[in-house]
């Protein structure tokens, strides 16, 4: 009976184990195994040891049971090379650069068809395309361009959704940068080369590529995916906007968004800068060293003026607030309500983070009644920490009046003994 | 009439539980007097404390959930929110490190003057066991709180323990509740804290001091040759429990002074994925074996020096807990002697270790 349950046991333990791990790998290799049976071109093709560069066994097509004859039609069923590869049985090979936007498109222009894998799938990419400045130029013969396999490879296709795709949003700068960073291949289009540098760099590329942050953009989401454009002159607003919509709608509303207009400014981008954006801080506003609205105004003008107010303005409130930080801190470590505190100064930041929106308007007036307010909760959250730490230092002064009792009881214990030692030493 | 009551009591019970005896054994029960009776305050106050530990202990399971979203929270909750709560919690937390320096006084006094001879033996040992267990309650009552410092400290500990040969590993992960410091590891502390070690705690404690009653206190070895005529004694009542209460409360005053003007501090919330902030250290009891282990080389000839130490504090753990039976015989006529040659080293050794710690 014993051995029964110690079989159970090893079974569990030496049985299960590798059958587990066999089925796994039987998963890793089923897309091909599958069609290497059915499939002649397969066959033929692992044989010949011939199968194209970058093949993945889970590419989507492989996944969702398409094969080779799929795109590059013929007939698969047969085993004998001049039928399998018989123009006539829709046989198209290896397509010209030129057509494989149309190439891919066969299906993916087609609702009904796409519709059978993904009900709300888009099938307007290639109609995007051919607007792009890719697209343009590949319709005027240029094959340097970028067609769909360029940017989604040709037999290791991903949704854009899983991190193994060359479009997942973190691998998009490095696909793009292929082309656009290299001199030699873009020398003949005259556009800088050091957008994917500057890009790696800004606060967006830091965010994407170093954090892993995919909810920061990259160049597709400025740029567009298949209709990829640079930004236009009046658009570069309104592509910081898509994100950044309180800021834009602040800063069209004032004269400087007019006056820009005149002077072929580019809203955003004229103190933001574009693909190095930086992180932004406070010292972009004033008349200091960083300072943005210098570039423009002197001393003594209108805008100069407002933008040392305006500094003043968040220094204050920054100020106070990183004072109540700290005060804060000290009040939780020696275990003091601080949960207060923490409220209000959640309460300021949120001014300040509302008033640094405001500096779009450009109108300290504005920006002072966020401001005043966080100042407010900034000075109630100094005061609070003030208070609970003067509570734990008055808890001291409790101790004297809790010790008179002990010393008291103490001293009485001390004269009871000794009344009783000497009443024992007069009865020896 | 209230007298008579008492008497109707007293004897209800003394014929059922035969009580005369041991009233009896109370009203005789005399106490040494001569230059090392201070030394027989030390077992008491320990005692005392212990008493605190548990009544402070209960007060504070009554709002602490443990958990790692609960325990901080419910802390910070006692000790803002709840009337004296945090008073309770210093005086926990100062009661505990008081409760072990008072064990640790009680233990080398018992050794320097040879109190663990025939016939106290075990009452030796069961301290010994009682030390140890003070020092596992403040082990896994030191990760409670779930603060930064609770969080690295206990991480560490738990490898040094997982560093031990062969069955190491087995116990850091039972420890843990996995392979690292988790929410389990707080469930398990807690239950560790609150439930096995008091029970543990309770019935080796109630050995000790049966044993202590047995034999009475012990007797420096020139004064118990003397005759009867020339002992002095006290009588355990009331002159030496009174003796006892007027230390427990001045120990008590001290205890609320440093739970006052020194309250326990709480620190800021564990971030397991954070980096160790520096000054890492465990409780000060345990600072002369963490700090032996980190100047050991990495290598003692085949031997991991970690691994080394282990061993060494454990097989010089074990012989501190049976010298009794191995304690080397007095040698007439030297001014010192081997077994008080051994306790000055180990003293000086744990001193020095302890400084070192602190210091470097």
């Amino acid at each position: 009976m014993k051995i029964g349950y110690l079989g159970i046991l090893m079974s569990l333990f030496l049985g299960v184990g590798p059958l587990m791990a066999q089925s796994q790998d039987d998963d890793k290799t089923t897309n091909l195994q599958r069609l290497v049976e059915v499939d002649q071109c397969v066959a033929c093709h692992i044989d010949e040891e011939a199968l194209p560069e970058g093949l993945h066994e889970n590419d989507i097509h492989l996944r969702v049971g398409l094969s080779c004859a799929g795109c590059h039609g013929g007939d698969p069923t047969s085993d004998d090379m001049d039928i399998a590869m018989d123009p006539a049985r829709g046989y198209v090979g290896i397509p010209d650069k030129r057509e494989v936007p149309r190439f891919c498109g066969k299906c993916h222009s087609d609702i009904n068809f796409m519709r059978q894998f993904r009900p709300q799938v888009e099938t307007d990419q290639e109609e995007q395309y051919y607007t792009s400045r890719h697209g343009k130029l590949l319709l005027k013969g240029d094959t340097k361009v970028a067609v769909c396999t360029d940017c989604h490879t040709s037999h290791a296709v991903f949704p854009a959704s899983d991190p193994r795709s060359s479009v997942y949003p973190t691998n998009v700068p490095i696909t793009c940068k292929k082309c656009h960073s290299d001199p030699d291949y873009m020398a003949s289009y005259k556009i800088p080369t050091d957008q994917f540098e500057k890009y790696a760099e800004s606060v967006h590329g830091q965010a994407l590529l170093k954090k892993k942050d995919v909810g920061a953009p990259a160049c597709n989401d400025c740029h567009g995916n298949h209709g990829a454009l640079p930004p236009g002159v009046t658009s570069i607003g309104q592509v910081c906007g898509n994100c950044h919509i309180n800021n834009l709608q602040y800063f069209q509303k004032t004269k400087m968004a007019e006056e820009f207009k005149k002077m072929d400014l580019h809203d955003c981008i004229e103190c933001h800068g574009y693909h190095s954006v930086p992180p932004t801080n406070d010292d972009m506003v004033g008349v200091g060293e960083q300072s943005t609205c210098i570039d423009c105004h002197d001393e003594g003008d209108e805008g100069y003026k407002a933008a040392v107010q305006i500094r003043q303005l968040l220094l204050d409130l920054t100020t106070a607030i990183d004072s109540a930080k700290v005060l804060k801190k000290r009040v939780q470590i020696i275990g003091m309500d601080d949960l207060d505190i923490e409220y209000l100064l959640k309460d300021a930041h949120q001014q300040l983070i509302h008033a640094r929106t405001v500096v779009h308007t450009f109108d300290p007036k504005q920006v002072e009644e966020k401001t005043k307010t966080g100042l407010e909760r900034a000075k109630e959250a100094i005061q609070l920490a003030l208070e609970e730490i003067k509570e734990y230092h008055r808890r001291r002064k409790g101790f004297l009046f809790a010790t008179l009792f002990t010393t008291l009881l103490i001293i009485g214990l001390f004269i009871k003994l000794r009344q009783i030692e000497s009443e024992q030493k007069s009865e020896s | 009439m209230k007298r008579n009551i008492f008497k109707k009591v007293y004897d209800w019970l003394d014929e059922r539980y035969d009580l005369t005896p041991l009233i009896e054994f109370g009203k005789h029960k005399k106490v040494p007097v001569h230059e090392h009776t201070i030394w027989y305050y030390m077992g008491g106050v320990t005692l005392f404390l212990f008493l605190i530990q548990a009544f402070t202990g209960i007060l504070l399971s009554m709002y602490y959930q443990p958990g790692p979203d609960s325990s901080y929270e419910s802390l910070r909750f006692l000790l803002t929110k709840v009337r004296f709560g945090w008073l309770i919690r210093s005086i926990h937390s100062w009661s505990a490190n008081l409760m072990i320096f008072f064990a640790f006084v009680h233990m080398f006094s018992t050794f320097f003057t040879r109190a663990y001879k025939k016939p106290r033996e075990l009452t030796w040992v069961s301290g010994f066991i009682l030390l140890s267990l003070a020092l596992a309650f403040g082990f896994s009552g030191y990760l409670l709180p779930w603060n930064e410092l609770a969080f690295f400290a206990t991480k560490v500990g738990t490898e040094i323990v997982g560093a031990v040969p062969i069955v190491g590993p087995i116990i850091m992960k039972v420890l843990r509740g996995g392979s690292d410091v988790t929410g389990a590891t707080i469930y398990r502390f807690y239950a560790i804290h609150i439930t096995l070690l008091p029970a543990i705690f309770m019935l080796v404690l109630a050995l000790h001091l049966v044993f202590v009653q047995k034999h009475g206190m012990s007797e420096p070895e020139h004064l118990a040759n003397l005759p009867e005529s020339k002992k002095k004694y006290i009588p355990f009542f009331p002159n030496f429990l009174l003796r006892d209460l007027i230390l427990w409360l001045i120990v008590f005053d001290i205890l609320v002074f440093l739970a006052v003007y020194y309250p326990w501090e709480l620190g800021l919330k564990a971030d397991p994925f954070a980096p160790a902030p520096a000054g890492i250290r465990p409780e000060w009891y345990f600072m002369f074996m963490f700090q032996t282990l980190k100047l050991l080389p990495g290598h003692v000839l085949f031997i991991e020096g970690e691994v080394l130490g282990i061993l060494l504090f454990m097989v010089g753990g074990l012989a501190w807990m049976l010298v009794p039976f191995w304690a080397l015989k007095e040698r007439p006529g030297r001014r010192i002697q081997p077994m008080e040659f051994i306790g000055v080293a180990v003293l000086v050794y744990i001193g020095v270790m302890t400084i070192l710690g602190y210091v470097l």
